[in-house]
């Protein structure tokens, strides 16, 4: 943007990564982290993909001390 | 090149995620479980006002507290490491002249700040035995809006700090943009309910104990993350800062201490 100033620190300057080469990773990793944070902080609580107890009971001490709203 | 960098630095977030998955269970563990006990104790004690899954256990409460915190913990850890990995990648060189280090640093903070911290200042944790099953899905739901919101506005105010800069200066732009951030949050405090599902014969101290103990295993996720990645980055990103400085000059001082003596 400002190319009219010229760099006051001897800092190497770090090329920004492009929202391009950035975009897929993002599409891809994103959602799965999301779907395992859903996993473990809400799936058999409010909501749930699965039947029964077992994920919710499984994971159920760490959904407490992680801070998620558990039942 | 720069795909290459972005799956570097995904799997970088992703393994200090877990890395420090693995501390914060360590925390959990020592911190935490005494007082899931307790208050699952209490919680049997007054069976007939709460019932909820414990009638036939599924899960025993040593696979619990061991097996089963260790998956919470250490997926929550990779899940968010490889989330924060990303928005590194992003904020890498749009943030400010920070580098890898820095960055990782700013992230992690940011992180802790605006996905637990905020949020648990309006819906803290709570132990079993609080909570009414009735409005689990209320509460849920505000709580993962309250995530949402704090994550958002905390974006919004970056980027009206990174706009703001060139007019106020760095200082000011940054303060400007955090006192928003700060008004807003407060707005969402005062209007969004609240839940007060504490019994009026649960413990105070075992309450208190329990929050802190879940703020100290979310302090220790996000700063051992922010460290470890930051590390990684730094190595992986500015080669001659790794293999330079510190460990060329204790070596040459520890050679030229040798050639004195």
């Amino acid at each position: 943007m400002a190319h009219s100033a010229a760099p006051t620190t001897v800092a190497p300057v770090i090329t920004p990564i492009s929202p391009k080469a950035i975009a897929p990773w993002a599409a891809f990793f994103g959602i799965l982290m999301l779907v395992l944070l859903y996993f473990v902080g809400a799936e058999q609580g409010a909501t749930a993909v699965i039947s029964g107890e077992a994920v919710h009971e499984w994971v159920h001490d760490g959904r407490h001390l992680l801070g998620f709203p558990c039942h | 090149m720069n795909s290459i960098s972005v799956r570097a630095l995904l799997i970088r977030g992703m393994l200090a995620g877990l890395l420090a998955g693995a501390l914060a269970l360590a925390v959990a563990y020592f911190l935490g479980e005494s007082r899931v006990d307790a208050a699952i104790a209490l919680e049997e004690a007054h069976a007939h006002t709460h019932t909820h899954e414990h009638g036939e256990e599924l899960v025993s409460r040593t696979m619990q507290a061991t097996g089963g915190l260790a998956t919470g913990v250490l997926v929550f850890g990779v899940a968010v490491g490889g989330i924060a990995a990303l928005v590194f990648c992003y904020a890498l060189g749009r943030i400010g002249s920070f580098g890898p280090r820095a960055t990782a640093a700013l992230v992690a903070g940011a992180a802790l700040l605006t996905v637990y911290v905020v949020p648990f200042l309006k819906y803290p944790a709570n132990p079993p035995a609080v909570g009414n099953p009735d409005t689990i899905g209320q509460r849920t739901g505000l709580f993962f809006l309250m995530v949402a919101l704090s994550v958002l506005l905390a974006v919004a105010a970056v980027i009206v700090g990174k706009r703001l800069a060139p007019r106020l200066g760095n200082w000011n732009a940054t303060i400007t943009a955090a006192g928003a951030y700060v008004l807003l949050i407060g707005l969402a405090y005062a209007f969004l309910p609240s839940f007060n599902e504490v019994g009026t014969d649960f413990p105070a101290g075992l309450l208190w104990e329990f929050r802190l103990a879940t703020l100290a295993v979310q302090t220790t996720l996000w700063v051992s993350f922010g460290l470890v990645f930051g590390h990684l980055t730094e190595r992986l990103l500015v080669p001659e800062a790794s293999t330079g400085s510190a460990g060329v000059s204790d070596h040459s001082t520890a050679r030229s201490a040798g050639a004195v003596s």
